[in-house]
């Protein structure tokens, strides 16, 4: 995404290149082009770029993707944490 | 009002069977896009039951998701009414679809087209090819503008009371100028986050938000300094200089749920980093104040 960069070697995203059956669909879904078709196989060209939604994984057929997917949001992020902290009540999971 | 959309079948213009089908989710806005779109295209719209929610988000939640895909496609009986077998979706929804297992449950292949409803027409014109302008993400001025408004909104209950707490301390320890001058400068600093921050974003220097928010906000300081004349006791500026970067830290951190590009991990990353920091300056800033009265 050009004039936005986020911070680097942090996101989960993970590629095994050997299940990899170059069907080209996480080149589609990546809305931050993380990932190159090349020679018949994806190759991971700008992994800091992930933001962790997930499409490629999802749309992975093989499972050569894997991330933990999730929403970055501070907001969202402190109100898990404080779900924590918060002694569990009845009827809440 | 409702923003909610009935999910189905939907036609616009005067589709064939050999129209596209173009599915989208059943929040008002996004379905008037679309539609807005296609106005001079003939198509299916299959519109999900996403809760009025937007695609990406349901997606994220995965109410727009593989699962739904096949039960409207069987429910709208789409094998009956077209003779091809594809779908066309927005590429921000594919955080929730599995394309292979739609495939595989349905017979319908998946065709990611672009990001923007804006660029259908120039998708299903060409082949549907998607070109690298549609694959291109952007987060312009306008783009970041419109969502401060609704950051505001969520802010302004708590901010207002910590801003009527700060008059009221200040006019009580000194004089109600001085509550006017603490209430400006706290104002200012959640300005100088929640606003200033996003609308300069990318000129600020710096990956973390934190810190592009405690730069503006260190500079909104001294701006306060030197407007009110300066002359401050020394334990209140540095109260100011501690306290003020650190509000406008936190809500510029806050606005990593509105951009494309943060991800997950990133953030708690910066949340570790950060929260400390913000709640010690905050701390100390306030251990100061109260000092400040009894010197």
């Amino acid at each position: 995404m050009r004039g936005y960069r986020y911070l680097p070697d942090v996101v989960t995203l993970e590629f095994d290149p050997d299940l990899c059956v170059g069907c080209g669909r996480c080149f589609d879904v990546c809305p931050h082009q993380v990932f190159v078709i090349k020679e018949n196989k994806a190759w991971m060209v700008d992994r800091d770029a992930c933001m962790e939604c997930g499409a490629c994984a999802r749309n992975c057929p093989v499972k050569a993707i894997t991330v933990d997917a999730g929403v970055g949001c501070a907001t969202g992020l402190i109100g898990e944490w404080l779900n924590e902290i918060k002694p569990r009540r009845k009827g809440c999971s | 009002m409702s923003y909610i959309v009935p999910p189905g079948l939907y036609a616009v213009g005067q589709p064939t069977p050999d129209s596209p089908v173009i599915v989208t989710a059943n929040y008002k806005m996004t379905y008037d896009l679309v539609r807005q779109a296609l106005v001079r295209c003939d198509a299916w719209l299959l519109v999900l039951e996403t809760y009025g929610i937007n695609v990406w988000c349901a997606a994220g939640k995965g109410t727009f998701g593989t699962q739904e895909i096949v039960r409207r496609v069987v429910s709208s009986r789409l094998v009956e009414l077209v003779n091809h077998r594809s779908l066309v979706l927005p590429i921000l929804g594919a955080p929730g679809v599995a394309a292979h297992q739609v495939k595989s449950q349905c017979g319908f292949l998946i065709r990611y087209a672009a990001n923007r409803a804006a660029d259908l027409p120039e998708y299903l014109g060409n082949g549907m090819q998607t070109t690298p302008v549609m694959r291109a993400l952007s987060f312009s001025l306008a783009e970041r503008l419109v969502l401060i408004p609704v950051e505001l909104v969520l802010e302004l209950k708590a901010v207002t009371l910590i801003a009527l707490a700060v008059l009221l301390g200040f006019s009580l320890a000194g004089s109600f100028a001085d509550g006017l001058q603490a209430f400006s400068a706290y104002a200012g600093a959640f300005g100088c986050g929640i606003a200033l921050t996003p609308v300069l974003l990318p000129w600020l220097s710096g990956r973390r938000f934190a810190l592009k928010g405690a730069l503006l906000g260190l500079l909104w300081t001294c701006c306060c300094y030197f407007l009110s004349g300066g002359g401050w006791p020394l334990l209140v500026t540095l109260a100011a200089v501690l306290v003020l970067p650190a509000v406008s830290a936190y809500h510029a951190l806050n606005f990593t749920g509105c951009t494309p590009y943060t991800s997950r991990s990133g953030v708690r990353k910066e949340l570790r980093n950060s929260l400390p920091v913000m709640a010690g300056a905050v701390g100390t800033g306030l251990l100061l104040l109260l000092i400040s009265l009894f010197v």
